[in-house]
Protein backbone atom coordinates (compact mmCIF):
# COMPACT_ATOMS: atom_id res chain seq x y z
CA UNK A 1 0.00 0.00 0.00
CA UNK A 2 1.67 3.54 -0.97
CA UNK A 3 1.98 5.43 2.58
CA UNK A 4 0.87 8.06 0.24
CA UNK A 5 -2.73 7.37 0.06
CA UNK A 6 -5.45 9.42 2.50
CA UNK A 7 -7.37 8.30 5.50
CA UNK A 8 -6.39 5.60 8.17
CA UNK A 9 -4.77 2.32 7.08
CA UNK A 10 -6.92 -0.71 8.00
CA UNK A 11 -5.55 -4.97 7.94
CA UNK A 12 -7.25 -7.41 6.60
CA UNK A 13 -10.76 -8.13 8.37
CA UNK A 14 -9.91 -5.38 10.41
CA UNK A 15 -13.51 -3.69 11.72
CA UNK A 16 -14.35 -0.03 10.12
CA UNK A 17 -17.71 0.17 12.53
CA UNK A 18 -19.43 -2.51 13.72
CA UNK A 19 -23.18 -3.02 14.10
CA UNK A 20 -24.88 -1.24 17.27
CA UNK A 21 -22.03 1.45 17.55
CA UNK A 22 -23.23 4.88 17.38
CA UNK A 23 -21.53 7.08 15.09
CA UNK A 24 -21.19 10.65 13.79
CA UNK A 25 -19.32 10.33 10.78
CA UNK A 26 -19.23 9.18 6.88
CA UNK A 27 -16.50 7.25 5.55
CA UNK A 28 -14.94 7.04 1.80
CA UNK A 29 -12.61 4.20 0.77
CA UNK A 30 -9.25 5.45 -0.77
CA UNK A 31 -7.30 2.30 -1.40
CA UNK A 32 -8.47 -1.38 -1.51
CA UNK A 33 -11.62 -3.02 -0.63
CA UNK A 34 -14.29 -3.39 2.32
CA UNK A 35 -17.19 -5.77 3.08
CA UNK A 36 -20.01 -4.76 4.34
CA UNK A 37 -21.60 -7.30 6.38
CA UNK A 38 -25.20 -7.31 8.67
CA UNK A 39 -25.35 -9.65 11.88
CA UNK A 40 -28.64 -11.46 12.03
CA UNK A 41 -29.10 -13.80 14.51
CA UNK A 42 -26.08 -14.88 15.01
CA UNK A 43 -25.41 -15.85 11.51
CA UNK A 44 -23.31 -12.90 8.55
CA UNK A 45 -25.10 -11.76 5.80
CA UNK A 46 -22.60 -10.10 3.25
CA UNK A 47 -24.49 -6.97 2.18
CA UNK A 48 -22.27 -5.44 -0.55
CA UNK A 49 -18.48 -5.32 -1.06
CA UNK A 50 -17.31 -1.38 -1.74
CA UNK A 51 -14.29 -0.21 -3.61
CA UNK A 52 -12.10 3.24 -4.26
CA UNK A 53 -14.52 6.30 -4.17
CA UNK A 54 -17.41 4.15 -2.80
CA UNK A 55 -18.80 5.83 0.64
CA UNK A 56 -20.36 4.13 3.87
CA UNK A 57 -21.99 5.07 7.54
CA UNK A 58 -23.49 8.20 5.43
CA UNK A 59 -26.98 7.27 7.61
CA UNK A 60 -25.21 8.46 10.81
CA UNK A 61 -25.31 11.88 8.99
CA UNK A 62 -28.79 12.37 8.38
CA UNK A 63 -30.26 10.18 11.96
CA UNK A 64 -29.11 9.74 15.44
CA UNK A 65 -29.26 5.95 15.08
CA UNK A 66 -26.77 3.31 15.67
CA UNK A 67 -25.09 1.72 12.67
CA UNK A 68 -27.06 -0.82 11.00
CA UNK A 69 -24.50 -3.00 9.80
CA UNK A 70 -20.93 -4.01 10.13
CA UNK A 71 -17.66 -2.94 8.02
CA UNK A 72 -14.87 -4.57 7.56
CA UNK A 73 -11.40 -4.56 5.44
CA UNK A 74 -11.09 -6.71 2.65
CA UNK A 75 -7.24 -7.18 2.18
CA UNK A 76 -5.41 -3.99 3.18
CA UNK A 77 -7.36 -0.72 2.87
CA UNK A 78 -6.89 3.25 2.86
CA UNK A 79 -10.20 4.47 4.62
CA UNK A 80 -11.12 8.31 4.79
CA UNK A 81 -13.58 9.81 7.49
CA UNK A 82 -15.44 12.78 6.67
CA UNK A 83 -16.41 14.55 10.08
CA UNK A 84 -20.71 15.40 10.40
CA UNK A 85 -19.76 18.79 11.53
CA UNK A 86 -17.58 19.03 8.71
CA UNK A 87 -20.09 18.36 5.98
CA UNK A 88 -23.21 19.13 7.74
CA UNK A 89 -21.61 23.11 8.22
CA UNK A 90 -21.02 23.17 4.17
CA UNK A 91 -24.36 21.67 2.99
CA UNK A 92 -25.98 24.69 5.43
CA UNK A 93 -24.17 26.86 2.93
CA UNK A 94 -24.65 24.79 0.17
CA UNK A 95 -26.87 21.91 -0.36
CA UNK A 96 -25.99 20.80 -3.71
CA UNK A 97 -22.90 19.46 -1.69
CA UNK A 98 -25.34 16.43 -1.07
CA UNK A 99 -26.42 15.90 -4.14
CA UNK A 100 -23.48 13.12 -4.64
CA UNK A 101 -24.53 11.26 -1.45
CA UNK A 102 -28.65 11.46 -2.15
CA UNK A 103 -27.70 10.20 -6.13
CA UNK A 104 -25.86 7.05 -4.43
CA UNK A 105 -28.18 6.60 -1.75
CA UNK A 106 -30.95 6.37 -4.72
CA UNK A 107 -28.92 4.21 -6.56
CA UNK A 108 -28.85 1.81 -3.73
CA UNK A 109 -33.03 2.25 -3.12
CA UNK A 110 -33.27 1.14 -6.54
CA UNK A 111 -31.13 -2.26 -6.00
CA UNK A 112 -33.05 -2.80 -3.17
CA UNK A 113 -36.35 -2.57 -4.87
CA UNK A 114 -35.14 -4.48 -6.90
CA UNK A 115 -33.74 -7.43 -4.48
CA UNK A 116 -37.35 -7.02 -2.95
CA UNK A 117 -38.76 -8.08 -5.57
CA UNK A 118 -36.73 -10.93 -6.67
CA UNK A 119 -37.21 -11.93 -2.88
CA UNK A 120 -41.01 -11.81 -3.36
CA UNK A 121 -40.88 -14.00 -6.17
CA UNK A 122 -39.37 -16.24 -4.73
CA UNK A 123 -41.77 -16.63 -1.92
CA UNK A 124 -44.45 -16.56 -3.69
CA UNK A 125 -46.11 -13.29 -2.50
CA UNK B 1 -45.32 40.87 12.70
CA UNK B 2 -47.37 41.70 9.15
CA UNK B 3 -50.66 41.14 9.04
CA UNK B 4 -51.44 38.69 6.01
CA UNK B 5 -54.38 40.95 4.64
CA UNK B 6 -51.92 43.85 4.43
CA UNK B 7 -49.26 41.89 2.17
CA UNK B 8 -48.99 41.32 -1.49
CA UNK B 9 -51.18 38.19 -2.96
CA UNK B 10 -48.96 34.79 -3.29
CA UNK B 11 -49.05 35.07 -6.86
CA UNK B 12 -47.26 38.68 -6.72
CA UNK B 13 -44.77 37.42 -4.59
CA UNK B 14 -43.97 34.82 -6.45
CA UNK B 15 -44.06 37.04 -9.48
CA UNK B 16 -41.81 39.55 -7.96
CA UNK B 17 -39.56 36.56 -6.29
CA UNK B 18 -38.85 35.29 -9.54
CA UNK B 19 -38.13 38.90 -11.26
CA UNK B 20 -35.70 39.51 -8.20
CA UNK B 21 -33.99 36.28 -8.84
CA UNK B 22 -33.53 36.19 -12.58
CA UNK B 23 -32.27 38.22 -15.08
CA UNK B 24 -32.82 38.46 -18.62
CA UNK B 25 -28.96 37.14 -19.53
CA UNK B 26 -28.82 33.58 -18.76
CA UNK B 27 -27.19 30.46 -20.55
CA UNK B 28 -28.94 28.80 -22.93
CA UNK B 29 -28.54 25.86 -24.99
CA UNK B 30 -25.52 26.05 -27.47
CA UNK B 31 -24.12 28.98 -24.81
CA UNK B 32 -20.36 29.19 -24.81
CA UNK B 33 -17.88 29.92 -22.10
CA UNK B 34 -14.55 30.98 -21.97
CA UNK B 35 -12.51 30.11 -18.84
CA UNK B 36 -9.43 32.25 -18.42
CA UNK B 37 -6.89 29.92 -16.29
CA UNK B 38 -6.87 26.70 -15.55
CA UNK B 39 -5.34 26.66 -12.22
CA UNK B 40 -7.96 24.99 -9.14
CA UNK B 41 -10.07 27.76 -9.64
CA UNK B 42 -10.60 27.44 -13.23
CA UNK B 43 -11.13 23.49 -13.23
CA UNK B 44 -13.15 23.71 -10.66
CA UNK B 45 -16.13 26.31 -11.89
CA UNK B 46 -15.93 24.40 -15.18
CA UNK B 47 -16.34 21.03 -13.54
CA UNK B 48 -18.97 22.12 -11.90
CA UNK B 49 -20.56 24.53 -14.41
CA UNK B 50 -21.03 21.47 -16.97
CA UNK B 51 -22.38 18.77 -13.98
CA UNK B 52 -24.95 22.00 -13.30
CA UNK B 53 -25.77 22.25 -16.37
CA UNK B 54 -25.85 18.19 -17.19
CA UNK B 55 -28.48 18.22 -14.07
CA UNK B 56 -30.79 20.50 -15.53
CA UNK B 57 -30.80 19.26 -19.04
CA UNK B 58 -28.60 22.46 -20.47
CA UNK B 59 -26.21 22.09 -23.15
CA UNK B 60 -23.09 24.45 -23.00
CA UNK B 61 -19.76 24.77 -24.21
CA UNK B 62 -17.07 25.25 -21.99
CA UNK B 63 -13.34 26.58 -23.51
CA UNK B 64 -10.44 26.87 -20.67
CA UNK B 65 -7.41 28.80 -22.17
CA UNK B 66 -4.20 27.71 -19.88
CA UNK B 67 -0.80 27.87 -21.88
CA UNK B 68 0.88 25.81 -18.65
CA UNK B 69 1.70 22.37 -19.13
CA UNK B 70 1.51 20.98 -15.66
CA UNK B 71 2.58 17.50 -16.70
CA UNK B 72 6.35 19.09 -16.75
CA UNK B 73 9.08 19.99 -14.14
CA UNK B 74 10.25 23.09 -13.02
CA UNK B 75 8.52 26.76 -12.82
CA UNK B 76 6.58 26.51 -16.19
CA UNK B 77 4.36 23.71 -15.52
CA UNK B 78 4.00 24.83 -11.71
CA UNK B 79 1.72 27.13 -10.28
CA UNK B 80 3.83 28.17 -7.10
CA UNK B 81 2.16 26.89 -3.68
CA UNK B 82 3.36 25.03 -0.27
CA UNK B 83 0.65 22.55 -1.90
CA UNK B 84 -1.36 21.57 1.18
CA UNK B 85 -4.82 20.63 0.21
CA UNK B 86 -6.47 21.68 3.94
CA UNK B 87 -8.32 18.64 5.87
CA UNK B 88 -11.84 20.49 5.42
CA UNK B 89 -11.02 20.76 1.71
CA UNK B 90 -9.99 16.75 1.40
CA UNK B 91 -12.63 15.62 3.06
CA UNK B 92 -15.58 17.91 1.17
CA UNK B 93 -14.42 16.89 -1.96
CA UNK B 94 -14.24 13.38 -0.94
CA UNK B 95 -18.15 13.61 -0.39
CA UNK B 96 -18.33 15.34 -3.76
CA UNK B 97 -16.90 12.48 -5.72
CA UNK B 98 -13.50 13.74 -5.91
CA UNK B 99 -11.07 11.51 -3.86
CA UNK B 100 -7.26 12.71 -5.17
CA UNK B 101 -6.03 9.66 -6.37
CA UNK B 102 -2.52 8.88 -4.35
CA UNK B 103 -0.50 9.31 -7.46
CA UNK B 104 -1.44 12.70 -6.96
CA UNK B 105 -0.70 12.89 -3.16
CA UNK B 106 2.86 13.10 -2.41
CA UNK B 107 2.56 12.41 1.09
CA UNK B 108 -0.27 12.25 3.58
CA UNK B 109 -0.20 14.53 6.58
CA UNK B 110 -1.16 13.13 10.03
CA UNK B 111 0.08 15.59 12.16
CA UNK B 112 2.17 19.24 13.34
CA UNK B 113 5.40 19.81 14.55
CA UNK B 114 5.10 23.47 16.22
CA UNK B 115 8.40 24.49 16.66
CA UNK B 116 9.48 28.11 18.55
CA UNK B 117 12.32 29.82 19.15
CA UNK B 118 12.04 27.75 22.74
CA UNK B 119 11.28 24.12 21.98
CA UNK B 120 8.92 22.34 19.31
CA UNK B 121 6.05 20.13 20.24
CA UNK B 122 3.57 17.35 18.37
CA UNK B 123 -0.11 18.25 17.58
CA UNK B 124 -1.35 15.29 16.21
CA UNK B 125 -4.93 15.17 14.35
CA UNK B 126 -8.03 14.37 16.40
CA UNK B 127 -8.12 11.35 14.52
CA UNK B 128 -4.65 10.17 13.91
CA UNK B 129 -5.46 10.13 10.08
CA UNK B 130 -4.07 11.51 6.99
CA UNK B 131 -6.63 14.20 6.38
CA UNK B 132 -3.99 16.38 4.90
CA UNK B 133 -2.41 16.06 1.44
CA UNK B 134 0.67 17.52 0.49
CA UNK B 135 0.96 17.45 -2.95
CA UNK B 136 2.88 19.22 -6.23
CA UNK B 137 1.26 21.47 -8.40
CA UNK B 138 2.90 20.89 -11.50
CA UNK B 139 4.84 17.60 -11.76
CA UNK B 140 7.66 18.60 -9.36
CA UNK B 141 10.71 21.15 -9.26
CA UNK B 142 13.10 21.73 -11.65
CA UNK B 143 15.45 19.10 -12.74
CA UNK B 144 13.37 16.43 -11.74
CA UNK B 145 13.26 13.21 -14.64
CA UNK B 146 10.78 10.77 -14.66
CA UNK B 147 8.46 10.69 -12.12
CA UNK B 148 5.60 8.16 -11.18
CA UNK B 149 3.76 11.24 -9.43
CA UNK B 150 1.15 13.55 -11.26
CA UNK B 151 0.30 17.14 -10.84
CA UNK B 152 -2.90 18.56 -8.58
CA UNK B 153 -3.16 20.74 -11.15
CA UNK B 154 -3.11 18.43 -14.01
CA UNK B 155 -5.64 16.02 -12.09
CA UNK B 156 -8.22 18.91 -11.73
CA UNK B 157 -7.79 19.74 -15.07
CA UNK B 158 -8.19 16.17 -16.49
CA UNK B 159 -11.80 16.28 -14.21
CA UNK B 160 -12.71 19.34 -15.79
CA UNK B 161 -12.16 17.28 -19.40
CA UNK B 162 -13.30 14.63 -18.45
CA UNK B 163 -17.56 16.26 -17.99
CA UNK B 164 -16.25 17.90 -21.30
CA UNK B 165 -14.62 21.23 -21.22
CA UNK B 166 -12.10 21.75 -24.08
CA UNK B 167 -8.34 22.82 -23.49
CA UNK B 168 -6.83 25.45 -25.37
CA UNK B 169 -3.48 26.14 -25.01
CA UNK B 170 -3.00 29.66 -25.34
CA UNK B 171 -2.38 32.59 -23.56
CA UNK B 172 -4.94 35.36 -23.13
CA UNK B 173 -3.53 38.76 -23.71
CA UNK B 174 -6.72 40.45 -24.65
CA UNK B 175 -10.25 41.18 -23.72
CA UNK B 176 -13.02 43.64 -24.64
CA UNK B 177 -16.80 43.94 -25.04
CA UNK B 178 -18.22 43.98 -28.32
CA UNK B 179 -22.10 44.86 -28.87
CA UNK B 180 -22.16 43.95 -25.46
CA UNK B 181 -20.46 40.04 -25.27
CA UNK B 182 -17.37 39.85 -24.18
CA UNK B 183 -14.60 39.04 -26.85
CA UNK B 184 -11.26 37.37 -26.19
CA UNK B 185 -7.55 37.59 -28.32
CA UNK B 186 -4.78 35.54 -27.76
CA UNK B 187 -1.46 36.77 -29.27
CA UNK B 188 -1.33 34.07 -32.16
CA UNK B 189 -4.39 35.94 -33.79
CA UNK B 190 -7.03 33.79 -32.26
CA UNK B 191 -9.99 35.74 -31.23
CA UNK B 192 -13.20 34.62 -30.45
CA UNK B 193 -16.60 36.29 -28.69
CA UNK B 194 -18.30 34.13 -25.80
CA UNK B 195 -21.49 34.32 -23.58
CA UNK B 196 -20.08 34.21 -20.47
CA UNK B 197 -15.98 35.14 -19.62
CA UNK B 198 -14.80 33.16 -15.78
CA UNK B 199 -11.38 35.15 -15.26
CA UNK B 200 -8.95 32.47 -13.29
CA UNK B 201 -5.79 33.90 -13.93
CA UNK B 202 -4.80 34.24 -10.36
CA UNK B 203 -2.42 36.43 -9.08
CA UNK B 204 1.05 35.85 -10.27
CA UNK B 205 0.36 37.00 -13.90
CA UNK B 206 -1.34 40.64 -14.75
CA UNK B 207 -3.74 39.61 -16.35
CA UNK B 208 -6.62 41.18 -13.85
CA UNK B 209 -5.10 44.74 -14.22
CA UNK B 210 -6.90 44.44 -17.97
CA UNK B 211 -9.59 43.67 -16.29
CA UNK B 212 -9.67 46.39 -14.14
CA UNK B 213 -9.17 48.81 -17.47
CA UNK B 214 -12.52 47.26 -18.45
CA UNK B 215 -14.57 49.49 -16.16
CA UNK B 216 -17.17 46.87 -15.01
CA UNK B 217 -15.95 48.10 -11.03
CA UNK B 218 -13.40 45.72 -10.65
CA UNK B 219 -10.17 46.48 -7.89
CA UNK B 220 -7.68 43.53 -7.87
CA UNK B 221 -7.04 42.20 -4.50
CA UNK B 222 -4.04 43.24 -2.89
CA UNK B 223 -0.98 41.16 -2.98
CA UNK B 224 2.43 40.77 -0.83
CA UNK B 225 5.63 38.56 -2.14
CA UNK B 226 6.35 35.01 -0.60
CA UNK B 227 9.10 32.42 -1.39
CA UNK B 228 9.11 29.20 -1.73
CA UNK B 229 11.38 26.60 -2.49
CA UNK B 230 12.44 23.23 -2.69
CA UNK B 231 14.12 20.76 -1.32
CA UNK B 232 16.15 17.63 -2.54
CA UNK B 233 16.85 15.27 0.82
CA UNK B 234 15.74 11.59 -0.70
CA UNK B 235 12.88 9.96 0.54
CA UNK B 236 14.22 8.24 3.31
CA UNK B 237 15.93 11.64 4.94
CA UNK B 238 12.54 12.94 4.34
CA UNK B 239 10.67 10.03 5.68
CA UNK B 240 13.59 10.08 8.94
CA UNK B 241 13.70 14.15 9.80
CA UNK B 242 9.94 15.63 8.76
CA UNK B 243 8.14 12.16 8.95
CA UNK B 244 4.32 12.54 7.40
CA UNK B 245 3.68 15.99 9.75
CA UNK B 246 4.18 19.50 8.20
CA UNK B 247 6.50 21.62 10.65
CA UNK B 248 5.25 24.94 11.34
CA UNK B 249 7.36 28.11 12.42
CA UNK B 250 6.93 30.61 15.53
CA UNK B 251 9.35 32.32 15.07
CA UNK B 252 10.46 36.19 16.59
CA UNK B 253 11.45 37.48 12.69
CA UNK B 254 10.25 41.10 12.09
CA UNK B 255 7.67 40.47 8.92
CA UNK B 256 7.38 36.90 8.81
CA UNK B 257 3.69 35.56 9.22
CA UNK B 258 3.80 32.16 8.91
CA UNK B 259 6.73 29.32 7.78
CA UNK B 260 6.46 26.14 6.72
CA UNK B 261 8.08 22.67 5.95
CA UNK B 262 6.46 20.53 3.62
CA UNK B 263 7.20 16.68 3.38
CA UNK B 264 6.71 15.77 -0.25
CA UNK B 265 7.86 12.23 -1.90
CA UNK B 266 11.89 13.03 -2.23
CA UNK B 267 11.83 16.75 -1.33
CA UNK B 268 10.68 19.44 1.79
CA UNK B 269 9.26 22.70 0.45
CA UNK B 270 9.71 25.34 2.44
CA UNK B 271 7.04 28.22 2.18
CA UNK B 272 8.03 31.72 3.88
CA UNK B 273 4.82 34.39 4.54
CA UNK B 274 4.65 37.53 5.28
CA UNK B 275 5.16 40.95 4.64
CA UNK B 276 7.17 41.23 1.59
CA UNK B 277 9.76 38.54 2.11
CA UNK B 278 13.08 39.37 0.46
CA UNK B 279 16.21 37.21 0.67
CA UNK B 280 17.19 39.07 4.06
CA UNK B 281 14.26 37.45 5.86
CA UNK B 282 14.84 33.78 4.19
CA UNK B 283 18.31 33.86 5.14
CA UNK B 284 17.47 34.58 8.93
CA UNK B 285 15.06 31.78 8.67
CA UNK B 286 17.38 29.35 7.30
CA UNK B 287 20.09 30.56 9.95
CA UNK B 288 18.05 29.74 12.57
CA UNK B 289 18.70 26.48 15.14
CA UNK B 290 15.31 25.59 15.02
CA UNK B 291 15.06 25.31 11.31
CA UNK B 292 18.48 23.58 10.96
CA UNK B 293 17.33 20.82 13.20
CA UNK B 294 14.71 19.72 10.65
CA UNK B 295 17.44 18.84 8.42
CA UNK B 296 19.43 15.91 8.19
CA UNK B 297 22.76 17.60 8.93
CA UNK B 298 21.86 21.56 11.14
CA UNK B 299 25.12 22.35 10.18
CA UNK B 300 24.75 22.49 6.37
CA UNK B 301 21.47 23.04 5.01
CA UNK B 302 21.93 21.63 1.12
CA UNK B 303 21.29 24.10 -1.66
CA UNK B 304 17.52 24.08 -3.03
CA UNK B 305 16.58 22.89 -6.06
CA UNK B 306 13.65 25.26 -7.57
CA UNK B 307 12.76 28.57 -5.30
CA UNK B 308 10.26 31.25 -6.70
CA UNK B 309 8.88 34.82 -5.09
CA UNK B 310 5.22 34.26 -5.81
CA UNK B 311 2.67 36.96 -4.83
CA UNK B 312 -0.62 36.05 -2.19
CA UNK B 313 -3.82 37.58 -2.16
CA UNK B 314 -3.99 39.10 1.39
CA UNK B 315 -6.90 41.88 0.58
CA UNK B 316 -10.33 40.24 -1.29
CA UNK B 317 -11.03 42.33 -5.01
CA UNK B 318 -13.72 44.46 -5.04
CA UNK B 319 -16.87 44.09 -7.37
CA UNK B 320 -14.98 40.50 -8.93
CA UNK B 321 -18.19 40.37 -11.65
CA UNK B 322 -19.80 42.25 -13.97
CA UNK B 323 -22.38 41.73 -16.99
CA UNK B 324 -21.57 38.69 -18.53
CA UNK B 325 -18.29 37.99 -16.34
CA UNK B 326 -16.99 36.59 -13.43
CA UNK B 327 -13.71 36.29 -11.26
CA UNK B 328 -13.22 33.48 -9.56
CA UNK B 329 -9.69 32.12 -6.87
CA UNK B 330 -6.85 34.09 -5.90
CA UNK B 331 -7.91 37.32 -8.64
CA UNK B 332 -11.30 37.68 -6.96
CA UNK B 333 -11.29 36.53 -3.11
CA UNK B 334 -9.20 34.13 -1.14
CA UNK B 335 -8.94 33.01 2.55
CA UNK B 336 -6.04 35.00 4.42
CA UNK B 337 -2.82 32.97 3.98
CA UNK B 338 -4.59 29.56 4.06
CA UNK B 339 -6.62 27.28 2.17
CA UNK B 340 -6.46 29.00 -1.18
CA UNK B 341 -7.60 25.56 -2.94
CA UNK B 342 -10.43 25.45 -0.76
CA UNK B 343 -11.38 29.19 -1.12
CA UNK B 344 -10.71 28.73 -5.31
CA UNK B 345 -13.74 25.94 -4.38
CA UNK B 346 -15.66 27.63 -2.91
CA UNK B 347 -16.07 31.07 -5.06
CA UNK B 348 -15.89 28.76 -8.04
CA UNK B 349 -18.72 26.36 -7.11
CA UNK B 350 -20.47 29.64 -6.45
CA UNK B 351 -20.34 31.08 -9.45
CA UNK B 352 -20.77 28.07 -11.27
CA UNK B 353 -24.03 27.55 -9.47
CA UNK B 354 -25.34 31.34 -10.25
CA UNK B 355 -24.65 31.18 -14.24
CA UNK B 356 -26.46 27.56 -14.52
CA UNK B 357 -29.25 28.66 -11.91
CA UNK B 358 -29.39 32.05 -12.06
CA UNK B 359 -28.12 33.91 -14.87
CA UNK B 360 -25.06 35.72 -15.84
CA UNK B 361 -25.76 39.41 -14.89
CA UNK B 362 -24.03 41.37 -13.00
CA UNK B 363 -27.47 41.53 -10.25
CA UNK B 364 -27.38 37.51 -10.81
CA UNK B 365 -23.38 37.78 -9.64
CA UNK B 366 -24.20 40.41 -6.93
CA UNK B 367 -27.14 38.25 -5.08
CA UNK B 368 -26.09 34.70 -5.30
CA UNK B 369 -22.15 35.09 -5.79
CA UNK B 370 -20.40 37.81 -3.71
CA UNK B 371 -22.51 36.35 -0.69
CA UNK B 372 -19.67 33.35 -0.98
CA UNK B 373 -16.88 35.71 -1.05
CA UNK B 374 -18.23 38.18 1.12
CA UNK B 375 -18.50 35.78 3.86
CA UNK B 376 -14.96 34.33 2.97
CA UNK B 377 -14.03 38.03 2.82
CA UNK B 378 -15.11 39.07 6.67
CA UNK B 379 -13.24 35.85 8.29
CA UNK B 380 -10.30 37.01 6.42
CA UNK B 381 -10.96 40.41 9.12
CA UNK B 382 -11.20 38.42 12.00
CA UNK B 383 -8.15 36.32 10.60
CA UNK B 384 -5.90 39.33 10.24
CA UNK B 385 -6.80 40.25 14.02
CA UNK B 386 -6.09 36.53 15.34
CA UNK B 387 -2.45 37.29 13.24
CA UNK B 388 -1.90 40.65 14.67
CA UNK B 389 -2.46 39.01 18.42
CA UNK B 390 -0.46 36.17 17.41
CA UNK B 391 2.51 38.61 16.42
CA UNK B 392 2.65 39.70 20.10
CA UNK B 393 2.77 36.45 21.49
CA UNK B 394 5.39 34.86 18.60
CA UNK B 395 7.67 37.95 20.32
CA UNK B 396 8.14 36.90 23.64
CA UNK B 397 9.76 34.51 24.85
CA UNK B 398 7.67 33.34 27.85
CA UNK B 399 4.48 33.45 25.99
CA UNK B 400 5.54 30.78 23.38
CA UNK B 401 6.73 28.96 26.20
CA UNK B 402 3.37 29.43 27.66
CA UNK B 403 1.54 28.16 24.17
CA UNK B 404 3.79 25.05 24.04
CA UNK B 405 3.60 24.04 27.74
CA UNK B 406 -0.24 23.96 27.30
CA UNK B 407 -0.09 22.43 24.10
CA UNK B 408 2.32 19.57 25.11
CA UNK B 409 0.47 19.15 28.25
CA UNK B 410 -2.66 18.82 26.16
CA UNK B 411 -0.87 16.13 23.41
CA UNK B 412 0.04 13.70 26.82
CA UNK B 413 -3.54 13.86 27.81
CA UNK B 414 -5.42 10.42 27.34
CA UNK B 415 -8.86 12.84 26.77
CA UNK B 416 -10.56 15.44 27.51
CA UNK B 417 -10.82 18.73 25.38
CA UNK B 418 -7.67 20.10 24.21
CA UNK B 419 -8.27 23.76 23.21
CA UNK B 420 -4.98 25.39 23.17
CA UNK B 421 -3.96 22.06 20.23
CA UNK B 422 -7.41 22.30 18.64
CA UNK B 423 -6.82 26.59 18.05
CA UNK B 424 -3.18 26.06 16.53
CA UNK B 425 -4.63 23.20 14.31
CA UNK B 426 -7.10 24.96 12.54
CA UNK B 427 -5.08 27.88 12.52
CA UNK B 428 -1.82 26.30 10.28
CA UNK B 429 -4.26 23.81 8.68
CA UNK B 430 -7.10 26.57 7.49
CA UNK B 431 -9.75 23.70 8.49
CA UNK B 432 -12.32 25.97 10.85
CA UNK B 433 -13.17 29.48 9.97
CA UNK B 434 -11.53 32.39 11.60
CA UNK B 435 -14.04 33.59 13.10
CA UNK B 436 -14.81 29.73 14.90
CA UNK B 437 -11.07 29.69 15.69
CA UNK B 438 -11.74 32.94 18.19
CA UNK B 439 -14.74 31.79 19.20
CA UNK B 440 -12.63 28.57 21.00
CA UNK B 441 -10.42 30.92 22.26
CA UNK B 442 -13.14 32.73 24.60
CA UNK B 443 -14.27 29.58 26.35
CA UNK B 444 -13.17 29.88 29.67
CA UNK B 445 -11.33 26.02 29.37
CA UNK B 446 -9.11 28.33 27.01
CA UNK B 447 -8.19 30.82 28.74
CA UNK B 448 -8.17 29.60 32.63
CA UNK B 449 -5.51 26.87 31.65
CA UNK B 450 -3.85 29.46 29.09
CA UNK B 451 -3.81 32.35 31.82
CA UNK B 452 -2.24 29.24 34.16
CA UNK B 453 0.97 28.09 32.10
CA UNK B 454 1.06 32.01 31.03
CA UNK B 455 2.25 32.44 34.64
CA UNK B 456 4.20 29.20 34.82
CA UNK B 457 5.92 30.21 31.79
CA UNK B 458 7.26 33.70 33.53
CA UNK B 459 8.74 31.94 36.12
CA UNK B 460 10.66 28.64 34.17
CA UNK B 461 12.94 30.72 32.36
CA UNK B 462 15.61 28.04 32.78
CA UNK B 463 13.23 25.38 31.06
CA UNK B 464 13.95 26.02 27.13
CA UNK B 465 14.09 22.78 26.20
CA UNK B 466 12.92 20.96 23.71
CA UNK B 467 9.18 19.12 24.26
CA UNK B 468 7.98 16.23 22.50
CA UNK B 469 10.60 16.47 19.49
CA UNK B 470 9.95 12.46 18.32
CA UNK B 471 7.78 12.16 14.82
C1 LIG C 1 3.76 30.87 -1.03
C2 LIG C 1 2.36 30.38 -1.20
C3 LIG C 1 1.99 29.20 -0.59
C4 LIG C 1 0.68 28.75 -0.71
N1 LIG C 1 0.36 27.56 -0.12
C5 LIG C 1 -0.90 27.09 -0.23
C6 LIG C 1 -1.23 25.83 0.34
O1 LIG C 1 -0.39 25.14 0.89
N2 LIG C 1 -2.51 25.41 0.23
C7 LIG C 1 -3.48 26.14 -0.40
O2 LIG C 1 -4.64 25.72 -0.42
N3 LIG C 1 -3.17 27.32 -0.99
C8 LIG C 1 -1.91 27.81 -0.92
N4 LIG C 1 -1.58 28.99 -1.54
C9 LIG C 1 -2.61 29.70 -2.28
C10 LIG C 1 -2.88 29.00 -3.61
O3 LIG C 1 -1.71 28.91 -4.36
C11 LIG C 1 -3.91 29.80 -4.41
O4 LIG C 1 -4.97 30.21 -3.58
C12 LIG C 1 -4.49 28.97 -5.57
O5 LIG C 1 -3.47 28.58 -6.43
C13 LIG C 1 -5.51 29.82 -6.33
O6 LIG C 1 -5.92 29.14 -7.48
P1 LIG C 1 -6.33 29.96 -8.80
O7 LIG C 1 -6.80 28.94 -9.76
O8 LIG C 1 -7.20 31.09 -8.44
O9 LIG C 1 -4.98 30.63 -9.32
P2 LIG C 1 -3.64 29.94 -9.86
O10 LIG C 1 -3.36 28.71 -9.13
O11 LIG C 1 -2.61 31.02 -9.80
O12 LIG C 1 -3.95 29.56 -11.37
C14 LIG C 1 -4.09 30.54 -12.35
C15 LIG C 1 -3.91 29.91 -13.72
O13 LIG C 1 -4.22 30.87 -14.71
C16 LIG C 1 -3.29 30.78 -15.78
N5 LIG C 1 -3.23 32.09 -16.43
C17 LIG C 1 -2.79 33.25 -15.88
N6 LIG C 1 -2.91 34.24 -16.79
C18 LIG C 1 -3.43 33.69 -17.91
C19 LIG C 1 -3.79 34.22 -19.20
N7 LIG C 1 -3.62 35.50 -19.48
N8 LIG C 1 -4.30 33.38 -20.13
C20 LIG C 1 -4.49 32.05 -19.85
N9 LIG C 1 -4.17 31.51 -18.65
C21 LIG C 1 -3.65 32.33 -17.70
C22 LIG C 1 -1.99 30.37 -15.09
O14 LIG C 1 -1.12 29.73 -16.00
C23 LIG C 1 -2.49 29.46 -13.97
O15 LIG C 1 -2.49 28.11 -14.38
C24 LIG C 1 -0.26 29.48 -1.45
C25 LIG C 1 0.12 30.65 -2.10
C26 LIG C 1 1.42 31.10 -1.99
C27 LIG C 1 1.82 32.35 -2.70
Amino acid sequence: MKSSALGRTYADKECIIRQGEAGDCMYVVQMGKVEVVREEGGAEVSLAVLDEGDFFGEMALFEKEVRSATVRSLGESCVLTVDRKTLVGRVQEDPSLAFNILRTLSSRIRKLNAELVRAKGRSGT
Amino acid sequence: MRKPEKGPSLADSLTSLAQAKSSDLRLEDGSEIAVIGGGPAGSFFSYFVLGQAERVGLDIRVDIYEPRRFDESGPSGCNHCGGIISESLVQILAAEGINIPPSVVQRGIDSYMLHTDVGSTRIDTPLVEKRIAAVFRGAGPSGLGESSWSSFDSYLLKLAVSKGAQVLRKLVNGVEFKAGRPHLRSPDGWNKDYDLVVVATGVTSNFFQLIQSLEIGYHPPRTVKTFICEFELGREMVQAHLGTSMHVFLLDIPGLEFAAVIPKGDYATLCLLGHDIDNQMVEAFLASPEVKGCFPDPEMIPEHVCFCFPRINVQSAVQPFGDRMVLVGDCGVARLYKDGIGAAYRTSKAAAKTAVLHGIAKEDFEQHYWPACHAIAKDNRIGKFIFAFNHLFQGKRFSQRAVLRMTSWEQQKKEGPRFMSMVLWDLFTGSAAYREILWRTFHPAFWVPFAWNLVAAVFSRGGDKKIGRSL
